[in-house]
């Protein structure tokens, strides 16, 4: 195996050295719920026993405009009040924001990129910034199509978090679960959970089916 | 418990947790998550034996406040910003009664330029009018502050602001461990005022004071906000004990018993602070830092023995004084009168500007040096500043400043977007 899914989270923080924070910067657009996917990424490393800052970028919202938000992952507290600006993970909700805002800006040579949308990435023009990015790292994931299936919504957000998870390894499906639990309850939670499943699976997939192209 | 918490959330939760009886608002951000939650739990029967007061305007919820705090209710409310200066008369009433009301401010930039970002401004508008001002690092001191700020207020009769960092922290989620109520019981007992307006009783509070005894009661309140200095390390020991944790005191000092350099902050700036501290202690540098957690009334001889080893302070304030400059720093200044270490004033992070680790480590590594001037402004965009300048002595009606600046930047990064 060229790598392996569950120790991914490992070598995410060890590659970032004991102290440092694993950062994810997500785009999406006022109302999709950018705001509240770092509280629930946050929640989920909570429930892992980790620490975790989420926070918006604190500017005028409205309804469509681009919108951030931010969460840090660490093994420690994590004591800055910095933005993200180096972001190991860049979550994009909405795909209409390629081209439209500076979305892969500062993103680490070693970093993940989780973009909610039915095309392949490589039938997308995502410019050289993102090219050199490993391609187990650089995914998309039908994350509004999964909702509209389970929830009969277009709420993409847990979808993205069990991708999310799938990908990087740095929150355990379980913990995604949880989170989204303490979100939602009743059959809306658990159509959530089911929907964060079926994204993990997709991703898992879509890992293993580079694994094994690669060594074709 | 410990909970992965949004700030205002975790401030809420506590307020309830200190049994308020009366909670009188106006909203304004980036305060209003608090007051939200406060009056969905009153009016969900979550905070029992509590009136939620519906204010029009942040005049009458201190006003309200004020009222309710002389019958003998614990009374609560929160501000930012333009609400702080729309109810400074009744700020400075609440502490000229010596009426223990606790207020969170969350603390924001003040127009113009209008701007709902955070800095320290609003809590430097208030600095001198009796109130007691304690500032929180993180959410979990938020949530500690709190607690001790109603202790406080009611065992001196004078009321306590805390301030927390609007955004940063407000809107912040973390992990923060909120107390049980038994926990909360033991640190804010009943509220026993010294002064009641009791129909069956009667007084007035609120008497005319001519110059006879004006100075006699002003010195009185000077008494009794320098009785904090006592107080609050005696509420922060009693936290400790019942909590488990350190929570509260007049200072945090962080690696500085050795330290050559100290950097001196309030809020929640601090956690950054600290970070490029570690790594510069890493290069063998001596470097410390000293947060003032309370800063009225303010710590002189602890702040004073704090800072006796250092030989050289950097300040970084979230405000200044138009026209002078540090205002924490003249504070530390003469805290440390006679003392001849230089003493530095970094203004950062005003109107919600980010205060970036590399950006104070690049500042003081030049204190280090000796390049540091006494005043500086982190991260000043000097191009937009002298094209305004040049523009003003071009032209006497050279428009607005603000405007000006702002078409500027959007010049050079490319056109107005």
């Amino acid at each position: 195996m060229l790598f392996d899914v569950t120790s991914a989270g490992a070598d995410a923080f060890a590659s970032r050295g004991e102290k440092a924070a694993f950062q994810v910067r997500l785009h999406g657009r006022g109302g999709q719920g950018t705001v509240t996917g770092a509280e629930m990424l946050s929640v989920a490393a909570f429930e892992d026993g980790l620490y975790a800052q989420a926070f918006p970028s604190f500017g005028s919202e409205r309804m469509g405009a681009p919108v951030e938000a931010y969460c840090r992952i660490g093994r420690s507290v994590i004591r800055t009040r910095e933005p993200v600006s180096q972001p190991d993970v860049i979550i994009i909700q909405d795909p209409t924001l390629l081209g439209q805002v500076n979305l892969f800006g500062g993103l680490r040579d070693d970093g993940y990129v989780l973009l909610n949308s039915v095309e392949k990435i490589g039938d997308l023009d995502l410019g050289d910034e993102v090219m050199g990015l490993r391609h187990e790292r650089f995914l998309s994931l039908p994350a509004t199509e999964i909702a509209r299936e389970h929830l009969g919504r277009t709420t993409p957000n847990s979808s993205l978090l069990g991708g999310f998870a799938a990908m990087t390894g740095v929150v355990s499906l379980e913990a995604v679960n949880a989170a989204i639990r303490h979100r939602f309850t009743g059959p809306l939670g658990e159509a959530n959970v089911a929907a964060a499943a079926a994204a993990y699976d997709y991703v898992r997939h879509e890992i293993q089916e580079m694994e094994h192209a690669a060594t074709d | 418990m410990q909970q992965q918490i949004e700030g205002s959330q975790a401030i809420a939760a506590t307020v309830a947790l200190c049994r308020p009886q009366v909670v009188c608002a106006y909203p304004i951000s980036p305060q209003t998550h608090i007051i939200e939650e406060l009056g969905a739990m009153v009016k969900t029967g979550r905070l029992e034996h509590c009136e939620y007061i519906n204010v029009d305007s942040e005049m009458a919820a201190m006003s309200v406040a004020i009222g309710a705090s002389s019958v003998g209710a614990r009374a609560f409310t929160a501000t930012a910003s333009q609400g702080l200066l729309f109810m400074i008369e009744a700020v400075y009433n609440a502490a000229g009664l010596g009426l223990p009301v606790v207020m969170t401010l969350a603390n924001r930039a003040i127009g113009a330029p209008i701007n709902i970002w955070n800095d320290h401004t609003d809590a430097m508008a208030v600095r001198d009018s009796g109130w007691v001002q304690i500032f929180a690092e993180t959410n979990q001191e938020a949530v500690d502050l709190h607690i001790m700020a109603f202790a406080l207020a009611e065992e001196l009769s004078v009321p306590v602001m805390v301030c927390v960092d609007g955004f940063i922290l407000t809107h912040s989620i973390e992990r923060v461990d909120i107390p049980e109520q038994e926990q909360v019981d033991r640190m804010v007992p009943p509220f026993e005022p010294r002064q009641v307006l009791d129909p069956d009783d009667p007084v007035s509070i609120g008497a005319m004071v001519g110059p006879e005894a004006f100075t006699e009661v002003r010195y009185l309140a000077q008494v009794r906000m320098h009785r904090a200095l006592d107080v609050i390390p005696e509420i922060a020991g009693r936290n400790a004990e019942v909590l488990g944790r350190a929570a509260g005191g007049l200072l945090h000092p962080y690696r500085s018993e050795d330290a050559d350099i100290v950097v001196v902050a309030m809020g929640s700036v601090l956690g950054t602070i600290k970070d490029v501290v570690d790594d510069l202690r890493e290069t063998g540098l001596r470097i410390g830092v000293l947060g003032i957690s309370c800063f009225r009334p303010f710590p002189v001889e602890q702040v004073r023995a704090a800072l006796g080893a250092a030989s050289r302070i950097i300040v970084v304030e979230k405000a200044f004084s138009i026209g002078y400059g540090g205002i924490l720093s003249t504070d530390i200044a003469m805290a440390l009168a006679g003392r001849t270490a230089p003493i530095h004033t970094v203004v950062a992070g005003l109107g919600g500007r980010p205060v970036w680790a590399a950006s104070l480590r690049t500042l003081f590594l030049d204190a280090t040096e000796g390049r540091l001037g006494d005043t500086v402004f982190c991260d000043l965009n000097t191009d937009l500043v002298e094209a305004e300048l040049e523009r003003m002595s071009r032209s006497r009606q050279s428009g607005p400043p603000a405007e000006n600046v702002l078409r500027d930047l959007a010049n050079r990064s490319g056109g107005a977007r």
